[in-house]
C-alpha cells in the first residue's frame, strides 16, 4: 500500500468549506428552530460508543461501522446513528425523567462506504425523537413537523411517503400461515425486488384469491383511498386496527394542514430494521435520495431496559441542501484596507460597524500581494489608504 | 403533469429491443433513431429523454437519481446491487449466467482461478457452493482467459452458447437465468408516481400479453 499523500483524506471524509458551511448553518438554524418552537430540547452524545451496546442497537449494517479498540481492547464504534445513542440516553442519564419526551440532535454520524469512497461516510442529521408517546397524535406530530421543517427551508416541490412495516409483516404471515415464510418475502420487499418477490408468489401453493392478495400489496402506493385499497385485502383485526389508525393520523394531519403532500405507500421499507410501525421518507424534486426520513421503533428502548414506544425523525442534511439548490443568499463581507498610519482610524470604523452586526474584515495593506485579487472576496471594501481623511469606496 | 422521464438505457441491441416495446406501449417514439453517437435523446411526444449507458452503468444512473427509470440486465442488477426497485421482468435479452471451462479443465489447485466480468456474482456462487476460489475481474474476452491459461473457469452469461463453442470450452454449470429488467429510483418512484406507474403498468400489459401468445 502505498503512502497517502499529504493532502489526502479516508475515504468518504470531507472538508466544508466557508461558502458552504455558511449555507448549512443558516438552514440547520432554521430547521433546529422549528424543532425548538415545538418544544423539543438538543442533547449532545459522544462521537464514540461501545459495539456492544449503541453498536449492536443501531440498525446500520456491521461492516458499515468505523471500529477501534480502547485501551482495555473493548471494541468502539462511531456513532454511526442518533437513534440508538438516544435510547442509551433516554435509559441512563434520563431514567428518572417521564415519559412523554422531546429531544433533539444535530450531529454528524458515521457510515463506512466500501463500495464509492466518493459517497460521505460522515454526514451531518438534524432530527427528533419523541419518546414515550405510543399514540397516532404522536405519529402526527413527527409527520407534521417534518413537513413543516421542509416548507420553512424553502423546499416547495416535495412528497412524504408514509407505510406501515407492521401492516405489512401482519398481513404476510397471516396470509402464510407462519413468519418464516413471511420472512421469505419480506426479503424480496426490503430488496426491492418486486420481479422477485411476484414470481416467488406465484409459485406458493396458495388459493388464487392469497396470490392476489400478495400481489396487490405492490400497488398499495398513492392518496389516502390506498387506506381503503388495503382493507379490501382483508387483513386480520391487528391489519384493520393499524388501517383505521392510519386514517385517524390522515385527518390529524389534516388538522396540521400537512396532509397536502402526503402519500401512502406500504411498499416503503427502511434499512433501518428497528422500526416497528409507520415508516416515512421525506423526497424533493430533482434529488435521488430521501432528504428526510423516519418511523415508530417500539422495541428499541427494550434493548436498554426502559420500555416504551417511541417515533422520530431525522433530517440528512447535504440531500436537504442539495434539494435547496442555489437559494440562500450569502452573507455580506465587508472589508477595510488600511494602512499604518491610519490604522486608529480603520479600527474605529471597524469596531463601529461590527457593532451594528456587519461581518469585517480589516486588512492591513503592507500584508497583501495582490490588492485587486484579495478585493474580489467582499461584497463592499472601503480604503483608508495615505495620510488624508476621509472614506475611498471601490 | 408533464413531467418528462429520464430513463437510462443500456446501447446496442437491448435499447432497440426495449424502444420497440414501448412503441407496442403506445408510446409515440420517432421511427428511427439514428442519431448512433448521441448519449442523450430527447422523446418530447412521449414525455421521455434517453440516456444512453453502457449496460453496467444504468442502475448507477437510476440509483444516483440522474435517471428515474432505466432497463438493466439482471445479470448486471446481481453484480452491482444498487438501492434501485426493480419493477417488472421486460422478458427481452433472454440469456443466462453460467460456469464455463475446458473439457478436460484441470481442477486439481488449492483455489482454481474464475475469470468474469461479474466478480461479486462470481464470488457469491462460489461461496454458496462452498469452494474456494480465486476470482479475476476482466472486462471482456471472457473466454480467452482459459485458452491461454489465466484462469480455470469462467463465469460469463451464455445466450447461444456459439462464442463458448468457437472457443472449446463447454459449459459446466448455469447460475441464473437472465433477462432485462425494469427498474425504478426510489424517490422518483414517489415523485412521480402517476407518470412511472402508467409507464409500468402499460409495459406490464403488453409482456404479459405476449406471454400469454408464446
Amino acid at each position: 500500500m502505498s503512502k497517502p499523500f499529504v493532502f489526502e483524506k479516508p475515504a468518504g471524509m470531507r472538508d466544508t468549506l466557508p461558502a458552504f458551511y455558511q449555507k448549512n448553518e443558516d438552514i440547520k438554524n432554521t430547521i433546529k428552530n422549528e424543532m425548538e418552537s415545538w418544544g423539543y430540547q438538543f442533547i449532545q452524545t459522544p462521537t464514540l460508543e461501545y459495539h456492544d451496546t449503541v453498536g449492536e442497537a443501531s440498525a446500520i449494517l456491521d461492516q458499515q461501522l468505523f471500529k477501534l479498540l480502547d485501551m482495555e481492547g473493548k471494541t468502539l464504534v462511531l456513532r454511526p446513528d442518533m437513534t440508538a445513542p438516544i435510547a442509551r440516553v433516554v435509559s441512563s442519564s434520563m431514567k428518572h425523567v417521564a415519559y412523554p419526551l422531546r429531544l433533539a440532535y444535530s450531529s454528524p454520524v458515521f457510515r463506512a462506504q466500501q463500495r464509492e469512497g466518493g459517497r460521505p461516510a460522515e454526514f451531518e442529521q438534524v432530527g427528533i425523537e419523541l419518546i414515550g408517546e405510543g399514540t397516532a397524535s404522536a405519529e402526527a406530530e413527527a409527520l407534521a413537523l417534518m413537513t413543516e421543517v421542509i416548507k420553512k427551508s424553502g423546499i416547495t416541490s416535495y412528497t412524504i411517503a408514509v407505510g406501515h412495516i407492521g401492516f405489512v409483516q401482519e398481513l404476510l404471515s397471516d396470509i402464510l400461515g407462519n413468519d418464516s415464510r413471511a420472512g421469505e418475502l419480506l426479503r424480496y420487499l426490503n430488496e426491492k425486488n418486486y420481479v422477485g418477490y411476484t414470481s416467488h408468489v406465484k409459485q406458493l401453493p396458495l388459493s388464487s384469491i392469497d396470490t392476489q392478495r400478495l400481489l396487490k400489496l405492490l400497488d398499495l402506493r398513492g392518496g389516502v383511498e390506498v387506506l381503503n385499497e388495503a382493507l379490501s385485502l382483508k387483513p386480520n383485526v391487528n391489519g384493520q386496527r393499524t388501517l383505521q389508525e392510519l386514517k385517524t393520523l390522515y385527518s390529524l394531519l389534516g388538522e396540521y394542514e400537512a396532509a397536502q403532500n402526503i402519500v401512502f405507500d406500504f411498499t416503503l421499507f427502511s434499512h433501518m430494521s428497528y422500526y416497528t410501525g409507520i415508516v416515512f421518507e421525506g423526497y424533493a424534486a430533482g434529488i435521488g435520495a430521501p432528504i428526510a426520513s423516519g418511523g415508530r421503533y417500539d422495541d428499541l428502548l427494550n434493548r436498554f431496559d426502559r420500555e416504551a414506544p417511541a417515533i422520530g425523525f431525522a433530517i440528512r442534511m447535504d440531500y436537504f441542501i442539495e434539494a435547496l439548490g442555489n437559494q440562500g443568499d450569502n452573507k455580506n463581507r465587508q472589508c477595510i484596507l488600511y494602512t499604518e498610519k491610519r490604522r486608529k482610524e480603520a479600527l474605529q470604523l471597524t469596531k463601529s460597524k461590527r457593532a451594528e452586526g456587519a461581518h469585517v474584515v480589516m486588512q492591513d495593506l503592507a500584508g497583501v500581494k495582490n490588492v485587486d485579487e484579495f478585493s474580489k472576496r467582499f461584497d463592499d471594501v472601503l480604503y483608508l489608504i495615505g495620510s488624508q481623511q476621509g472614506e475611498d469606496f471601490s | 403533469m408533464s413531467t418528462v422521464l429520464t430513463m437510462a438505457m443500456p446501447k446496442g441491441r437491448i435499447f432497440e429491443e426495449a424502444v420497440d416495446l414501448l412503441r407496442q406501449a403506445g408510446y409515440p417514439l420517432p421511427p428511427e433513431f439514428d442519431e448512433s453517437r448521441k448519449l442523450i435523446i430527447d422523446a418530447p411526444e412521449a414525455g421521455l429523454r434517453f440516456i444512453l449507458a453502457k449496460p453496467m452503468d444504468v442502475p448507477t444512473y437510476v440509483e444516483h437519481g440522474v435517471a428515474d427509470i432505466g432497463i438493466a440486465g439482471k445479470d448486471v442488477m446481481l453484480e452491482e446491487e444498487r438501492d434501485v426497485y426493480e419493477v417488472l421482468d421486460l422478458k427481452i435479452s433472454e440469456c443466462y449466467l453460467a460456469v464455463a471451462g475446458l473439457p478436460d479443465g484441470n481442477h486439481q489447485r488449492v483455489a482454481p482461478k474464475i475469470a468474469s466480468k461479474y466478480p461479486n456474482v462470481a464470488s457469491h456462487y462460489f461461496r454458496e457452493q462452498g469452494q474456494q476460489v480465486e476470482v479475476i475481474k476482466l472486462n471482456g474476452s471472457i473466454e480467452l482467459a482459459p485458452l491461454i491459461g489465466l484462469a480455470d473457469r469462467i463465469v460469463d452469461i451464455v445466450s447461444t452458447g456459439r462464442t463458448l463453442k468457437e472457443n472449446g470450452l463447454v459449459e459446466l454449470e448455469k447460475i441464473a437465468d437472465i433477462t432485462s429488467r425494469l427498474i425504478v429510483n426510489p424517490a422518483s418512484y414517489r415523485l412521480h408516481a402517476a407518470r412511472i406507474n402508467d409507464l409500468v403498468e402499460r409495459m406490464r400489459t403488453l409482456v404479459e400479453s405476449k406471454e400469454g401468445l408464446q
